[in-house]
């Protein structure tokens, strides 16, 4: 901080909080997304860390090698339908834990990404374009953090048209019955297994198009340690959004706002703590689980299904 | 517009369908568990499934519904063979079935439940016409219940209601109903029975109904068959059939054992303590809902305080709070004036001792042996525990077999898993358990759900004996008769509140069904306390 007024540095912090928690969230918002239609279906996907890392690879070389962002995000997504059908199609056979089938797709996916990715650490691919927000402000600080992804706009208008379709659809209610109580779908002749096998890919394919927003726009490169857990965080924030798609965009904005506190402080130069505030959405993460195993109200929304409930 | 038109599946729309089955035949292994069984259900009938549990009955509906596939026999709807292949295929036929576990989604609203039930459920739901539609639906129905309600917070009988209101919806024309008025008061069960039996009459629907209950069968019912071992063993006019005749049929040779008399109390006795005291207790649920709301209740020595009620009333929540497995929320609880807390040491030392309800979740490890499930009151003390501190498992099982013996529970060996037992005898086993013993305090929670007629009486008479040597005994139990029957003292518990308990004597039936419903006890009934000598 030099002689400039603090008042206009303060502005630059928040004005950097803001666009910070935006290019932040995010990837947590696809995530949260896909892991709370999957969940509502009845099953838990924590393999979406690595649906993340994979889509992030993979967005980032299609892009490289195709000279399309928007290829990349579509190979991405295609990548998290893979993983997402795999691990449907796995859970359905008889006393399959899907929380440990998870936890390995999570190894999996990174494995993959990490093997395929190495050649791609270096080459710099053509990336997502932002949409400008700031122009009505001089100050290039503004300008800056307010150039936003059009996929976060993509995110939230999903938001709004999953949490329509869990209650107007057909489909929807179709889920939520699946997710909540197996033995009443199958007695309604659906086929639950289905169900949550397409729930499963659509959760894993969001989480792709998450992990192609990483690579492809903010941070913007691929390298192995691109994810840092966001996966895993995101399933974190579907229990405190309470199921509720809505609520998710609250709530990864919320974590994106924790994860642009360290960045943005830096960005005035309050170098101090850097590291830890930091781990501040790791922190917050604790925080909401142990507020949330006491909260009666996540006690009534979850899916009666979930294995965590059980 | 009429719920056909809005399902369009139904061939017949207007009337109703007769319903018989052939021959039926369906093996699980070994087991044979349908014996060429042919039912003959008359379009417009309101006919009653009768037996035991085991008997074959869930099987027949089940095949009927296309949940099973049988191994020989044909169903006949309408006078045409039909292939039964899925539930869903039944419901397109016109077949639908009510559960005894609900099929309702909890977190749903009953609107959505039944829109999405719906075959041709659309795509897109405008909820304001579906809303409206509804409506036009409930009006023409004699019950209803609130739309906009999630199912989770509907009370059991009010879901039994929109199951059944889900089923006309759907416009099913032959209804199946598995024991459907278990959750029901008398009143709801009466006024639910009867809609039905009108509109059979009227030949707009079949209704096939699995029951226990005679009452019901005698009052609602035309016609009945009888299933035992998976044969039919009779079938007729439930007009003139009469109670003896069809209960025989249900357990033919069957001895009975005499239920232990009730034997009165020496009345010179100096004026006995309350053994168990309730003092104001309360108890949350984990949405923080009172479930049980300020329950006082003193139980004697020498008798049985029987709780009636409609499920989902706050018994279940009362049981587990003694049993130790829900925190109090507000009160104490003492017995013989001491404080009492519902943990082992305290269990034992007071001796009370407990048969709770649905067994196979709070009373056994169904697969843990039938020895280890045994000694879960004495695995720990001698001669179970030696001095060294070990357990011996062949005195464990000498002593499990000495149990096995005496209570006659049936099962392959001590080693077998309890899982493996029949309702009956895992019950029995839980008997032999807590009853072995020398028994201060019994808290008895629906004991005879679901057992055949055999083992319903056995256990009756346990616990009629155990009050007969003198435990308190607490009877938590749905079944009114049962209550009825057993205790010296009743009360009905309604929405986690206990009303006044007043002797059997003087109250009946009626009253008690009116007071299920929620209706206040009038005032002028007798104190609760005047048949005991209270200490002043």
């Amino acid at each position: 901080m030099t002689q400039a007024e603090p008042l206009a540095s303060m502005m630059i912090v928040f004005y950097a909080m803001i666009g910070g928690a935006i290019r932040v969230s995010t990837p947590f918002l696809f995530v949260a997304l896909g892991e709370c239609l999957t969940e509502k279906s009845g099953r838990i996907n924590l393999g979406l860390e690595g649906n993340l890392i994979l889509g992030a690879m993979t967005g980032y070389a299609v892009s490289y090698n195709t000279g399309s962002a928007w290829m990349g995000v579509l190979a991405a997504g295609g990548v998290g339908v893979v993983l997402g059908v795999a691990h449907g199609w796995i859970c359905k056979l008889p006393k399959v834990n899907d929380i440990a089938v998870g936890l390995a797709f999570m190894g999996l996916g990174t494995g993959l990404a990490f093997f395929f990715g190495k050649p791609y650490i270096q080459p710099s691919a053509p990336r997502l374009g932002s949409v400008p927000l700031g122009g009505w402000s001089n100050n290039p600080q503004v300008q800056q953090a307010l150039q936003i992804n059009p996929l976060f706009f993509i995110g939230i208008m999903l938001a709004v048209f999953l949490w329509w379709m869990l209650r107007n659809t057909r489909w929807g209610l179709v889920i939520r019955v699946t997710g909540d109580s197996a033995a009443s779908a199958r007695a309604m002749g659906v086929n639950v297994d289905m169900v949550r096998l397409l729930a499963t890919a659509a959760g894993g394919c969001l989480a792709g198009i998450g992990g192609a927003f990483l690579s492809l726009s903010y941070p913007g490169s691929w390298n192995e340690g691109l994810s840092s857990g966001q996966g895993l965080m995101a399933v974190a924030l579907v229990i405190f959004a309470r199921w509720n798609p809505l609520r998710c965009v609250l709530a990864a904005l919320l974590f994106g706002a924790a994860g642009a506190l360290g960045p943005s402080l830096q960005s005035i130069g309050v170098s101090f703590g850097y590291h830890f505030f930091n781990a501040a959405p790791y922190i917050l993460t604790l925080v909401i689980m142990i507020a949330s195993a006491r909260s009666r109200s996540a006690a009534i929304e979850a899916p009666r299904e979930l294995s965590i409930i059980k | 517009m009429t719920p056909a038109t809005l399902s369009g599946i139904s061939q017949h729309p207007d009337r109703a369908m007769s319903l018989s089955t052939q021959q039926m035949t369906k093996s699980f292994g070994a087991l044979c568990a349908l014996d060429h069984v042919s039912l003959n259900v008359a379009a417009g009938s309101f006919h009653a499934l009768l037996g035991e549990n085991g008997a074959g009955k869930s099987t027949l509906v089940k095949c009927i519904m296309g949940f099973y596939a049988a191994d020989a026999g044909a169903i006949i709807l309408d006078g045409q063979r039909v292939a039964m292949d899925s539930p869903r295929q039944a419901q397109m036929r016109g077949i639908g079935m009510v559960y005894q576990h609900f099929t309702l989604v909890p977190c749903l609203t009953a609107a959505e439940n039944l829109v999405i039930a719906r075959p041709d459920a659309p795509g897109i739901i405008h909820w304001r016409t579906e809303l409206r539609r509804l409506e036009a639906f409930m009006d023409r129905m004699p019950f209803r219940v609130s739309l906009n309600r999630h199912v989770a917070d509907l009370s059991a009988g009010e879901r039994q209601k929109l199951e059944i209101l889900k089923l006309l919806y759907l416009d099913q024309r032959v209804l199946i109903l598995d024991e459907p008025t278990s959750v029901m008061t008398p009143s709801e069960a009466d006024e639910v029975l009867t809609l039905l039996g009108g509109m059979a009459q009227r030949g707009e629907i079949t209704v096939l109904m699995i029951s226990h209950k005679f009452r019901e069968v005698k009052a609602f019912c035309d016609s009945f068959t009888v299933l035992r071992h998976g044969r039919v063993t009779g079938t007729g006019s439930a007009r003139s059939a009469t109670i003896d005749e069809m209960s025989h049929m249900m357990v033919g040779e069957t001895r009975l054992r005499a239920r232990a008399p009730r034997k009165s109390r020496p009345v010179a006795q100096p004026a006995p303590l309350p053994r168990l005291t309730l003092d104001a207790i309360c108890a949350d649920d984990q949405t923080g809902r009172r479930v049980v709301d300020n329950v006082t209740l003193d139980i004697y020595p020498g008798e049985i305080v029987g709780l009636a009620g409609v499920s989902g009333n706050g018994q279940s929540a009362l049981v587990e709070i003694l049993s130790g497995q829900r925190p109090l929320a507000g009160g104490r609880l003492l017995i013989g004036g001491k404080p009492f807390s519902p943990c082992r040491t305290d269990l034992d030392r007071y001796k009370v001792f407990g048969l709770p309800e649905e067994p196979m979740r709070n009373a056994v490890v169904p697969r843990m042996s039938v020895a280890e499930n045994m000694a879960f009151r004495s695995f720990d003390k001698p001669p179970i525990m030696s001095r060294t501190g070990f357990i011996s498992p062949s005195r464990m099982r000498a002593i499990a077999e000495q149990l096995i013996a005496r209570y006659n529970v049936q099962t392959a060996s001590a080693d077998a898993a309890i899982e493996t037992l029949s309702g009956g005898n895992v019950q029995r086993a839980i008997l032999a358990r807590e009853l072995s013993g020398q028994v201060e305090v019994l808290i008895v929670a629906n004991p005879c759900f679901g057992l055949d007629f055999a083992s319903v009486a056995e256990i009756r008479a346990q616990i009629m004996d155990q009050r007969n040597r003198g435990a308190a005994v607490l009877l938590v139990s749905e079944d009114l008769d049962e209550v009825l029957d057993l205790s010296d003292r009743v009360g009905v518990m309604s929405a986690g509140k206990l009303a006044a308990v007043i002797p059997t004597s003087d109250t009946s039936r009626a009253q008690i069904g009116k007071q299920m419903g929620g209706a206040e006890l009038k005032p002028d009934i007798r104190h609760p306390g005047d048949s005991h000598a209270r200490v002043s």
